[in-house]
């Protein structure tokens, strides 16, 4: 009889102990991350209170293709609903996702603390005071353009990050313990006044505890459209800074030895990632765990290195997004669940699980 | 090959003078040791060179370069830095810390090319972790990780290598052997400056010593002329007899305490 080998703990078999050393860096990871993603994204289109059947769903979206022309043999109806209601949701949803995700690695390589994410250090729920503001001044006076919200959740998110970075700072120098100490210390703050005008407003409280929870008005494009330039350039920002972020998770002396210009590098990251966290936060509300969760994810099943990292988690959220909000509009159809209830219901097990099978291997 | 100089140089941490009006001097293939007690200010050479505390007065050259007005890049292709009792992100691998040593002569989104992979290569052979090249760091013993953070330092193709206690917490084997490397890449050109406790295997293994006490360079000459009972009294406040290496004729520390027996 065959004796049984030793299966290597899986987390120990970090992609490059896979591929060896000098081998191309691997594509397999970005190729199931888009596989997975399209899947997601292709359910959670002919998924709905509406059945749209697949092929149909491909036809309506090639015969939108310039130069293809299909003669549509479909009801009008299912167009609109194709293009108009579910495309621009699953977009924002898969914004949403990749945003925080991405936000939230960047965050905890940055901090060197893996429970490091945008609402650790204030950064989130500045953004939501600034969004509860921007929408309740909207629905008092309701011809100021949608553009106010996503303004809101910058500002607030901005104003908060530069309140903290100033308290954090000592002396020229930002100490990351300082950093996250004004974080928390903000965040509770913003929270606390996010809940007082919520109170005050009480007639409208219903519909921004909606957004709070993050759920997903059905606003067509145009939300969409006013959260990707934040997206992109904070997405972009934080690619750039992959290398030093590796270096940084030493320590600050040694990103400096290896040529890093590191509290400039601290400052791009935390715009980047606040640039980003604002693109969540205005159309989505607080959905927790996502920026949590999944770059710890990636990190268990790519390692550390936040140039596979970033990407991937982008990817990864982004999916983890749309499925959490798949089972948001259908486990209680019609009605909907929110959809932080959702990724706490389904984030925090799987975390959990995650944790006790990495038990003893650590990225920080 | 350029000569690193310092002159007059001062610096200080917040609210303290960590160097007062320092200079130093070191060529090509020489071993620099930094001694003196705790808080003496032996590793505040290092951070000057290094760029970690800025120098508040007086100059410092590699060849023609200012080390003080030098951006971290510029000058991290040129000084490299062994870090004492850093933090090692346990989750990357061997290759991956020695290949981020490449880093100041990246441009940000350049990957490693093959050139890098041979130089982080060549650096682990010459410090002796190219067996564990696809081990994550976070297993290693203390000696090893030691040897990775030199390989890292080597493959930045410095000029001036820094090492900071770098055999603090080791045994006599890994001592030696450190020390024998450090030996080695001197020999090969570089400028060795490392601020060591053990003045025995600083006697031994440098070919000058600086003797710092409370930020003041008391002595700086060859070790039979630093390891003087009346140097080390005034900087350590201990009495020392003096011998000499039953081989190499180095001088050997021994201490002497009043209150034992003779």
């Amino acid at each position: 009889m065959q004796t049984l080998q030793k299966q290597p703990h899986p987390v120990r078999r970090t992609a490059v102990a896979a591929r060896g050393w000098r081998l191309p860096r691997h594509r397999g990871g970005v190729i199931i991350a888009v596989l997975l993603l399209g899947i997601v994204t292709l359910l959670s289109i002919v998924i709905g209170s509406v059945a749209i059947p697949p092929e149909i769903a491909f036809k309506i979206l090639l015969s939108h293709i310039p130069g293809i022309a299909i003669i549509p043999d479909w009801p009008a109806s299912f167009e609109r609903i194709l293009l108009d209601i579910r495309l621009p949701r699953v977009a924002l949803v898969a914004i949403t996702g990749a945003t925080l995700a991405c936000s939230g690695a960047a965050y905890q390589g940055l901090f060197r603390n893996p429970l490091a994410d945008p609402y650790l250090i204030g950064v989130a729920s500045g953004a939501g005071l600034g969004a509860i503001l921007a929408a309740a001044i909207r629905t008092t006076t309701p011809d100021v353009p949608l553009l106010i919200i996503p303004f809101g959740a910058f500002i607030g998110a901005v104003a908060t990050v530069a309140t903290v970075y100033t308290l954090g700072r000592i002396g020229g120098v930002t100490p990351i313990t300082t950093l996250l100490l004004a974080g928390v210390a903000i965040g509770t703050l913003t929270s606390a006044a996010s809940t007082f005008i919520l109170l005050r407003l009480s007639s409208q409280t219903a519909r921004i505890l909606a957004f709070l929870l993050g759920g997903y008005a059905t606003g067509g494009w145009e939300p969409v459209l006013t959260v990707v330039p934040f997206a992109l350039v904070g997405f972009v920002t934080l690619v750039v800074c992959a290398r030093p972020l590796n270096l940084i998770l030493f320590d600050e002396f040694q990103a400096r030895q290896l040529g890093i210009d590191v509290e400039r590098l601290k400052l791009l990251v935390i715009i980047a990632a606040t640039l980003m966290t604002a693109a969540a936060v205005a159309f989505s509300g607080l959905v927790g765990f996502a920026g949590l969760i999944v770059p710890h994810t990636i990190r268990l099943l790519v390692g550390a290195d936040h140039r596979r990292l970033l990407p991937l988690a982008a990817l990864g959220g982004a999916t983890f997004l749309l499925l959490a909000d798949l089972l948001a509009r259908t486990l209680i159809a019609p009605a909907e669940l929110p959809l932080g209830v959702v990724t706490a219901a389904v984030g925090a097990p799987f975390f959990l699980y995650l944790l006790r099978r990495a038990k003893g291997a650590s990225f920080f | 090959m350029p000569l690193l100089t310092i002159e007059q140089l001062t610096a200080s941490y917040p609210g303290r003078v960590a160097i007062r009006s320092l200079t130093l001097s070191a060529q090509p293939g020489e071993v620099i040791g930094l001694i003196g007690p705790n808080g003496s200010g032996k590793t505040s050479p290092l951070r000057a060179i290094s760029g970690a505390i800025r120098p508040t007065a007086g100059r410092m050259f590699l060849g023609d370069l200012d080390l003080i007005q030098a951006t971290a890049a510029a000058r991290a292709r040129l000084v490299a830095s062994v870090p004492q009792g850093g933090r090692l992100p346990e989750g990357f691998t061997v290759g991956e810390v020695v290949l981020m040593g490449r880093t100041p002569h990246l441009a940000p989104l350049s990957g490693e090319q093959p050139h890098d992979y041979s130089i982080a290569e060549q650096a682990m052979r010459a410090t002796a972790v190219s067996d564990l090249t696809i081990r994550r760091i976070g297993e290693l013993s203390g000696g090893e990780q030691q040897r990775v953070l030199i390989a890292r330092a080597l493959a930045q193709e410095p000029h001036v290598l820094l090492l900071d206690e770098a055999t603090a917490h080791l045994d006599l084997h890994h001592q030696t052997a450190i020390m024998r490397l450090i030996r080695s890449l001197a020999r090969q050109g570089l400028i060795v400056i490392a601020a060591l406790h053990d003045l025995n295997l600083a006697a031994i293994y440098a070919d000058r010593l600086a003797l710092l006490h409370q930020g003041e360079l008391l002595a700086f000459d060859r070790p039979a002329a630093v390891l003087t009972p009346g140097l080390l009294r005034a900087a350590y406040a201990v009495e020392a007899v003096i011998t000499s290496h039953p081989l190499y004729g180095t001088p050997l520390v021994a201490l002497v305490d009043a209150a034992l027996p003779d």
